[in-house]
Formats: C-alpha cells, structure tokens, sequence
C-alpha cells in the first residue's frame, strides 16, 4: 500500500512540474505574441500619428479647394490633385470592373482546363509586377507613340494595377458561393445563365464590393506610375487626354522641394491620401462583414 | 438494351446507371415510382441514394465528368432523350437539398417565387406565395415579414421556405435528398408531417439515412447497396410495412436489422 502510494504521489508530482512549465511556456508565448502584435500595432499608429501631426495644419478649406500656389506665395492648395485623382481613378475603375468581374465569373464558372490556368498564372503575375514598370508600360504605349502625357495614360496603368485583384477576387467570390445555392436555382428551372446573373453573383457581390473597395484603395497611394503618365498639371484639368495633377504626385513634388510651406502642403497630401485609403478599408470590411452574414446560409 | 414495357406510373427509371467518370456510382436500376406516394430511397452512406436521386431532375450532370446511361421516365417520356430540355424537366420535378438553401439576397416572398413565374399581377404573386407557403406549413410564421431576409429564419423554417419554393413551381414530383439531415428532432418532425401531406397532390421520392422516419413517412421503400466495386444496387422495392417487417432480400433484412451501415 505504501509503496504504491508512493508511486503515485511522485507521478503526480512528475505531473504538476511538467504542467508548471507548460504553463510557463504557454505564458511566454503568449506574451511574445502579445509584445509583436504591440510593436507591430505601435508603428503603424507612430506613423498615422506623425503624419496627422505634421499634415494636420496643412488642411482647410482652401488646400481642398484652391489650385497650387506658385512659389514664394503662401496658400493655395491641392483642388486639382483630387479632382484629377477621381477621375483618374474614375475611369480606371470603368475600365477594370467589366473586364475583371467578367474575367472572375468566367474563371469561377469554366474554371478548369489550360486556358482558365493561364489567365489564373498571369494574372498572379500581372500583380507581382512593380506599378513603375506598369507605368513604363502605359508610357511605351500610349504617351509615347501620340507624344504627350495624359490623364487617360494614368487610368490605363492603374487599371493594369486593379486587373490582377479583381480577376482573382472575384472568382473566388463567385466559387465561395455555396454550391447548393446554384443548384437551387438550377433545381427550379432557372437557365445557367438566369441562375448566375441572379442568383449567384447578387449573393457574391459585397464580397466583389469589397475587393473593388481594396483595388481603389491599392491604387489611391500609388504613385510611380504617374510619374511618366499624368505628369501633373498645375491647372483645372478636366480632359483626361491632357495631362492632369493628381494628388500622389503632388504629394512627391512638394517632398522633394526645398521650400518650407510646399513640404508642410506634402503632409497635408499625405495625409488626405491615407484618410482616403482608411475609409475605402473601412468599407470593404464593413462590405466583407455584410458579404459574411450572407453566405451562411 | 432491353427495354422494360411502360409502367403507367409518373416517374421511372429504366436500367440506369449513373457516372462520375470512371465510377460507375449507380448500377442499371429499374423502378417505378408510386404516384402520389412518397417512395423512400434507404440505404447505408455511399450507395447511391442521392445519385440516383439528382438523375430524375439532370442535376446529376452537373458534376464534373458526370454521366447517366439508360433512361430515366417522366410520364413515359426518356428525360434523357436528345432535345429535351433539362429546365423543362426540372420545373415538373421540383427538388428539397439536405441543407436549406434559400437564395441569400432574395427576400422571404422573392424566394418563394424565384420560379419564372409569368403574367402574374402583385396581388395574384402573394397570392400564389400564401399557398405555397401554406403548402409548406410556414404562412403563419413569415406571413408580417415576407420582405425581410430568409438568414433570418431557424434551419427548420428555411427548409420548409425551400419546400414552399418548389411547391410554388407547380411540379408533379418532389425529389427530397435527406430534407431533415440537418435538423432538430423538433423540426424535423414537422417536416416530416409535411410530407405526408404534400403526398396528397405529388409523386415523391425522398432519400433517408434514418430508418424509422423512412418507416414513418414512406408508402413504399426501396433499398439500395453498393457493391465491392462501389456501384450502387437497388436490392429491394416493397410496401414499406412489408420491407421492414418481412424483406424478400438478406441484405436488406440486415441493414434494417441494424447489423451494418
């Protein structure tokens, strides 16, 4: 009796030390983790927080509004940056969401076979490739064969830049809808093409939002690519055939200037782009919870 | 191929196999389908219930690489025969998932209606949903919020909404592959009344796990088996108070027996 009690107790005791550290080495990750995700969470605030204290006083009403001032004169603004951002931006979109959501349901829906495996291939590849030398590639292409830069040429390069997202987003938007969802529609008679156009893409869509979102957002801040398309303009520019002022490229100008009161409009710059990309994140995680809630079903 | 003389009844099979590529998943099965009756498919996991199941409304080809030899018989006619549309067949056999799948952007009375339904005014569509979801035994609890999102609904409300929604097309048959697979015993008890009385105005063929909802809501029985290459076999069709109280065939006595699957 005694030696097996014996036994036991020291087996328990073998026990609670390997438990004892077990939990030490439970706490000790947990707190290393704890110490990353702080770092990691802290850098990104320092750089918010800095921007915002440095670009702050740079924003009012006419930075937002007014044309560039020349140098020496104190004010003016980045009015033109922004108008030139939307439509730039504007028109990429028009020209990335057909062609990208096509792309994404024809992959989702005749995914198989070589073809669909090539386009999935270069689509990955198509966003590896630097945005400069996307830039390079709308330069080559159409500012330099008609000799001047242009808004137009800005807009194709970002839409270069949203294809590769949306292709691939949105087919796997398309594929994360259940299949026995198709199948019901399927189920009561409803034509493949009938099924698809309004049942499955309608469920898929805050998903394809969001990543429409994430695209625009993507391209917001991007700036290599305008430096040898839109190029810039100091004045209204309104016809994307000329060139045009966006607003990462006055951001880059004003950094690189000497003068004291550009490099304070920089931060302004910098700031309203990164509000920008805030709130288009922003959305597209409010889309993407909307996008949740409906594929439980 | 011989071709067995034609049965009269509503819904048959005639020597059909079904295939996913090389496998053959489901063996030259014959049988013909009880008109206004619910038929129950039993048999262990992997014999080919819900195969044979999706070949009466051509959901089976869907799948990849999927094929179907032999005929399959609505009202006498090979649904299979070149020319025949596969959304004409599936507005006459109306089809229940194992999971509810109510379409998630449509609303409850949208989804009612999801059929293409023709040359209906506002007041004759509700009209024409109100049956269907009394059909359904489901009017009462969706009747004040026929606009709201079916997500809303319990798993049992959203499989009789899917019920309501193939009630509505109108069909002469109602295929249902395990309806009460993901239910509660409570849910699924109503469904289970449900289609004792949906029997009363359609042929329908149900697929079960569960032996003791196949003898509660079933007319007639049929037992299928896969075989050692994985081809599933239907053993035995009978009266389903004779199939389970006096099987022709050993394999079936020891499924319902209870000595495997």
């Amino acid at each position: 009796m005694t030696t097996l009690n014996g036994t036991r107790e020291r087996r328990i005791s073998k026990r609670d030390r390997s438990l004892g550290s077990r939990r030490l080495f439970a706490s000790l990750g947990a707190a290393l983790t704890l110490a990353c995700a702080i770092l990691a969470a802290a850098s990104l605030l320092a750089i918010l927080g800095y921007v915002v204290v440095q670009g702050i006083g740079a924003i009012n009403w006419s930075f937002l509004t007014q044309l560039p001032a020349p140098v020496g004169v104190t004010g003016g603004g980045v009015g033109n940056g922004l108008l030139g951002m939307a439509i730039i931006i504007g028109i990429a979109t028009a020209m990335a969401v057909p062609v990208g959501l096509l792309t994404g349901i024809y992959l989702a829906l005749f995914g198989r076979g070589a073809i669909p495996e090539a386009l999935r291939f270069l689509s990955d590849v198509l966003s590896g490739v630097p945005s400069i030398a996307i830039g390079l590639f709308a330069y080559a292409i159409l500012v330099a064969p008609l000799k001047h830069f242009s808004g137009i040429s800005a807009s194709f390069a970002f839409m270069m830049l949203m294809l590769p997202l949306l292709v691939r987003t949105s087919e796997q938007a398309i594929r994360s809808v259940p299949q026995t969802v198709r199948e019901g529609a399927l189920a009561l008679g409803m034509s493949n093409f009938r099924a698809t156009m309004q049942i499955v893409i309608p469920t898929a869509m805050p998903a394809i939002i969001t990543a429409l979102l994430l695209a625009i957002a993507r391209v917001t801040g991007e700036t290599a690519p305008l430096l040898f398309t839109a190029f810039g303009s100091q004045f209204w520019e309104t016809n994307p055939n000329n060139p045009m002022a966006v607003l990462a490229l006055q951001v880059f100008n004003y950094a690189i200037s000497p003068y004291p009161n550009w490099q304070a409009q920089a931060w302004g710059g910098a700031l309203l782009l990164i509000v920008a990309v805030f709130i288009l994140s922003l959305g597209a995680r409010l889309m993407l919870r909307r996008a949740m809630r409906g594929l439980e079903a | 191929m011989s071709v067995a003389p034609a049965t009269g009844e509503l819904l048959a099979a005639n020597d059909l196999s079904a295939y996913y590529g090389e496998l053959k998943a489901v063996g030259n099965v014959s049988i013909a389908f009880r008109r206004k009756a619910v038929t129950a498919l039993i048999g262990p996991s992997g014999c080919g219930k819900t195969t044979l199941l999706r070949c009466f409304n051509r959901l089976h080809e869907l799948s990849f690489d999927a094929f179907v030899e032999g005929s399959a018989l609505l009202d006498g006619e090979d649904i299979y025969a070149s020319g025949v549309d596969p959304m004409a067949i599936r507005r006459r056999i109306g089809m229940v998932f194992q999971r509810p799948n109510p379409f998630p952007t449509l609303s409850i009375l949208d989804n009612t209606m999801a059929y293409r339904a023709h040359g209906l005014n506002r007041a004759q569509r509700l009209e024409r949903a109100e049956h269907a979801l009394r059909a359904a035994a489901l009017w009462d609890e969706v009747k004040d919020k026929l606009k709201s999102s079916p997500l809303r609904l319990s798993g049992g409300q959203q499989q009789r909404l899917c019920i309501a929604r193939a009630v509505a097309a109108q069909p002469e048959v109602l295929l249902m592959d395990e309806p009460t697979a993901s239910l509660d015993p409570i849910a699924t008890a109503v469904i289970e009344e449900l289609m004792a009385s949906l029997a009363e105005r359609f042929t329908i063929v149900a697929v079960t796990h569960n032996m003791q909802q196949a003898a509660r809501v079933s007319d007639v029985s049929a037992f299928m088996l896969a075989d050692e290459s994985g081809t599933g076999r239907l053993i035995e069709v009978d009266d389903t108070a004779k199939l389970f109280t006096k099987p022709a065939d050993s394999r079936t006595e020891d499924y319902i027996t209870g000595r495997f699957g």
